[in-house]
């Protein structure tokens, strides 16, 4: 058995040594390839669905037309049918998604549709088209229990108000009425789909001992491998998930979906394996979505433009039971200075598909809105929005007076601006044929996060294996702890192995809330640590006076292989990284402005976005090329969030009326300019040993408000209710004529 | 039902339900999985693949409708060590990033090139008469019938002008 020994940090306090700008091999910060693209542009990366062991079943769900007791079906004629081998109506299925990190079963049926379209069945079949012809013709009675509400902001709707989750500083009334310029608005964000390319997919397979492996489609493995083995009865260690490719995330595979439990169960009862693939609609549904928030916001400001009062009180919507809500104001504890602050924070209980976390869950709709409130505060007070954003940067956390691990909130106002040539002008002045033209910008603001995180390094001679249960969701994990490894220990890129997604490797931190490339590099970081540090006793020096470039050992000028140190050895090292008070002490967080330059016709009430420039500021980059595509996805995503996403719910009953991808309209390449992104170079002790914070999320944290503020700059039109659709962009230009 | 379909340059017998359609044939009876499902109603792009020359979603289509038709992939198209200088400049512009509907994209870039130097114009073309150019506008207006939600557009349409620019200069 070869020795493995582990280093842990438990993450205290900042770490000044900076020890990677003093490798050597020269890989990591660079715009190199991802490793695992030929594999992805050739079609040959296996994403979920996409083993067939044999004798392989299928599965297919069945959803609930209406609310209510379920209390009977027509299971008896369905079993009847063709090539149909079980009909699953077990009440242990799960009612929706779980929660990101829950580590535990979401509610499960247990005999109730709590809303239109939860599963509550699956029709298992020898192949595909005969099982999802059965589901269809498969009818679950449903009583109903009463009357719900469907609306949060209906009379009938339940609130809740959680006391710790409110606020008041100083005299904010006083503020509000004594303010050279104030502003007081209602802002509207729209329910939003998370829609990740690859629908929910596994496939479920027991072994003789009472061990089940699920090939799927998740984001924290360790979680999920927990929250399965929860529903299921069954030990965590007769678990065992499997996600090597995953075909985006974004939140709606943080936890486990019901697809995995209706696949296990049925392979269970059938004795072989079991897919079940969730249909495009079946996704929108039965997995979390963004809840629609009604955000009011109050600002006031002096004559000066200097901020006096803050106010954010908002109201999401959550199915019963459900723990999380919406953390909309999560940016506005801390984006700005003023001594008066109230935050206010509310949630439906009503009968829409449950919420929960999609793409930065709060930051996404709270700092777009305040962002749009800002710039409405600053035209209020005469002031140019990027000038009135300059005055108001906080030295220090604005509520509690703990410092910023690193203030990069001006550094990316200026040096955005300058990129994009940033003028402000009065509103319409531009035209060309019919189309209004103007320009507008928002700052960006994230909470940096870090999570606890194993991963095992191996060392050869002749090369690195990375080993952890870390996905990589399109985000880039593949590559960027690659280039950790390869930069700690002096070899190639291509000299590195990188294993993951696979729950029998060491558990990483998964991929959600932008922590994952840095606590699961920190994990790397650390095993490669304590490798350098063997090596450095084996050959008689120190750790910091040991270079490692191109598989060699170089030392008082003399290089060694390490092949010939290292000989037929097998070297393997534990990283262990553990949050500690460096994530308490000090706010940490990312920070960016994005300036946009739209179209809006004055015929249609169209808007076209021509040009997007973003500036970020987070931490050390691991890899320009998968970070600038992560805020590329970012600033889409806030495009989207502006103009074209919302689902749309019946008020009748709850249920998403638009659950396609013909119906829920994403941006499309059309819809996309060429966009620009620059990255500060900066390096946040406090964050990690890297220096490197999340990127995922932060471009879509004010990018939508750049492009609805920008609407207001070309045509005089404020909106208020996003997306900024035909119909509401048309409704302001006819009040201006 | 049985018939034979041309993948790839390689013939396969096949004997499956008629309402089979031509992406499950692929990724379920002949383990052609390249090719991805990602609504199975012809909104997202994702199955694209080539029939006979031209790009179609192969969900919106049954299999048994293929007897004969020459049909490629994005497996024909390149292995991992042997790329199409499409599939190359998808990995080096960074065209991609979860990868699922990269396929799709791939297929639908390479027919659509063909479709620009045929002359076809599409909704955003200027002049009908004139040769078409592989414009940003041009490109972005013929890629939009494949939806990325990592939202790689500007890396899809960086890859696709570098291989059209290529193609031209050859």
């Amino acid at each position: 058995m070869t020795l493995e020994t582990i280093r842990h940090l438990k993450h205290d306090t900042p770490d000044h040594d900076r020890r990677l700008d003093g490798m050597a091999q020269g890989v990591l910060g660079t715009d190199m390839d991802r490793p695992e693209g030929p594999l992805k542009v050739s079609g040959r990366a296996t994403y979920a669905a996409e083993t067939a062991p044999e004798g392989m079943a299928h599965g297919y769900l069945v959803r609930a037309a209406t609310i209510g007791r379920i209390t009977g079906s027509n299971a008896e004629a369905v079993q009847a049918m063709p090539g149909v081998l079980h009909v699953l109506e077990d009440e242990r299925m799960i009612r929706n998604a779980a929660q990101g990190m829950a580590g535990k079963s979401p509610v499960q049926k247990q005999g109730q549709a709590w809303y239109v379209g939860q599963p509550v069945a699956c029709v298992v079949a020898e192949s595909f088209e005969q099982a999802r012809h059965a589901a269809q013709a498969m009818m679950v009675t449903i009583e109903p229990d009463g009357t719900h509400a469907f609306d949060a902001e209906s009379r009938e709707a339940q609130v809740e108000t959680p006391e710790k989750k409110q606020l008041v500083q100083g005299d904010f009334d006083g503020a509000m009425s004594g303010a050279a310029f104030s502003i007081d608005n209602d802002y509207r964000t729209s329910s939003m789909s998370s829609a990740a390319m690859e629908p929910h997919a596994s496939i479920a397979q027991w072994d003789e001992d009472g061990a089940v492996t699920l090939r799927g489609s998740y984001q924290l493995l360790r979680f999920n491998k927990n929250e399965l083995a929860d529903v299921l009865g069954v030990a965590p260690e007769k678990v065992r998930i499997l996600s090597p490719y995953v075909g985006g995330g974004f939140g709606s595979k943080l936890g486990l979906a019901p697809e995995a439990v209706a696949a296990a169960l049925s392979a269970q009862v059938l004795g072989r394996p079991v897919r079940v693939v969730l249909h495009r609609r079946q996704v929108f549904e039965t997995v979390t979505r963004r809840s629609e928030t009604k955000q009011r916001i109050r600002l006031a400001c002096d004559a000066q433009g200097k901020l006096t009062a803050i106010g954010h009180e908002n109201l999401v919507s959550q199915l019963p039971e459900e723990v999380f809500s919406e953390p909309v104001a999560q940016g506005t504890h801390f984006q700005y200075a003023a001594p008066n602050r109230l935050v206010g924070h509310h949630i439906a209980r009503i009968r829409r598909p449950a919420a929960g976390s999609v793409r930065a869950p709060g930051e996404a709709v709270g700092v777009t809105a305040f962002e749009i409130a800002v710039d409405e505060l600053a035209k209020a007070a005469g002031i140019d929005p990027l000038e009135f954003r300059l005055r108001n940067v906080p030295e220090k956390h604005p509520e509690n007076g703990k410092p910023f691990s690193s203030s990069t909130m001006e550094a990316t106002l200026r040096e955005g601006a300058k990129r994009f040539g940033w003028e402000h002008t009065a509103p319409r002045q531009r035209r060309e044929g019919e189309w209004w033209i103007g320009t507008g910008m928002a700052g960006c603001v994230r909470v940096n996060m870090m999570i606890e995180a194993h991963a095992r390094v191996v060392l050869t001679g002749q090369g690195v294996r990375v080993e952890c249960d870390m996905t990589d969701i399109g985000t880039g994990s593949y590559a960027i702890l690659t280039q950790v490894a390869a930069e700690m220990l002096g070899f190639a890129p291509s000299q590195v192995e990188t294993v993951l997604g696979d729950t029998d490797l060491p558990p990483a931190s998964g991929s959600g809330g932008s922590f994952g490339a840095a606590s699961t590099s920190t994990a790397v970081y650390l095993a490669c640590m304590e490798l350098r540090e063997r090596l450095a006793a084996k050959i008689g020096v120190k750790e910091t006076e040991l270079t490692l470039k191109d598989g060699h050992a170089i030392h008082d000028n003399r290089q060694t292989k390490l092949s010939e140190l290292l000989g037929e050895e097998e070297w393997r090292a534990l990283g262990h990284l553990e949050p500690g008070k460096a994530g308490q002490d000090v706010r940490q967080a990312t920070w960016g402005a994005v300036f946009a330059e739209v179209a809006v016709s004055d015929v249609t009430g169209e808007t076209r976005v021509r040009r997007m420039e973003g500036t970020f500021a987070c931490g050390r980059i691991l890899n320009l090329k998968t970070a600038r595509s992560q805020c590329h996805g970012g600033m889409i995503w806030g495009l989207g969030l502006a103009l074209t996403e919302a689902l749309e719910h019946d008020p009748r009953d709850g249920h998403m009326v638009n659950r396609d991808l013909a119906e829920y309209h994403l941006p499309v390449n059309l819809d996309v300019p060429q966009l620009g992104v620059h990255f500060l170079e900066e390096r946040d002790d406090w964050a990690n040993p890297l220096q490197a914070k999340g990127i995922g999320e932060l471009a879509i944290c004010g990018s939508g408000s750049a492009v609805i503020n920008a609407i207001e700059n070309a045509c005089g039109v404020r909106v208020r209710q996003l997306p900024a659709t035909l119909d509401r962009v048309m409704e302001g230009l006819a009040a201006h004529d | 039902m049985q018939f034979n379909l041309d993948i790839n340059g390689e013939r396969h017998a096949l004997d499956v339900d008629t309402r089979t359609t031509l992406l499950d044939a692929l990724r379920d009876h002949l383990g052609l999985t390249g090719s991805k499902k990602g609504c199975d109603h012809g909104q997202c792009g994702a199955c694209t693949v080539i029939v006979n020359g031209r790009r179609i979603n192969s969900c919106l289509t049954l299999a048994c409708m293929h007897d004969g038709d020459e049909i490629t992939t994005v497996e024909g198209l390149g292995a991992p060590e042997d790329l199409s200088p499409l599939q190359l400049a998808f990995v080096e512009h960074d065209g991609y990033q979860c990868g699922y509907c990269t396929p799709g994209q791939i297929c639908s870039a390479t027919a659509m090139l063909d479709e620009i130097k045929a002359g076809w114009p599409s909704n955003v073309t200027g002049d009908l008469e004139a040769q078409v150019d592989a414009s940003i506008e041009e490109i972005s207006e013929r890629m939009s019938g494949n939806l990325c939600r990592c939202s790689c557009y500007p890396g899809i349409v960086d890859a696709i002008r570098q291989v059209a620019r290529e193609e031209a200069g050859a």
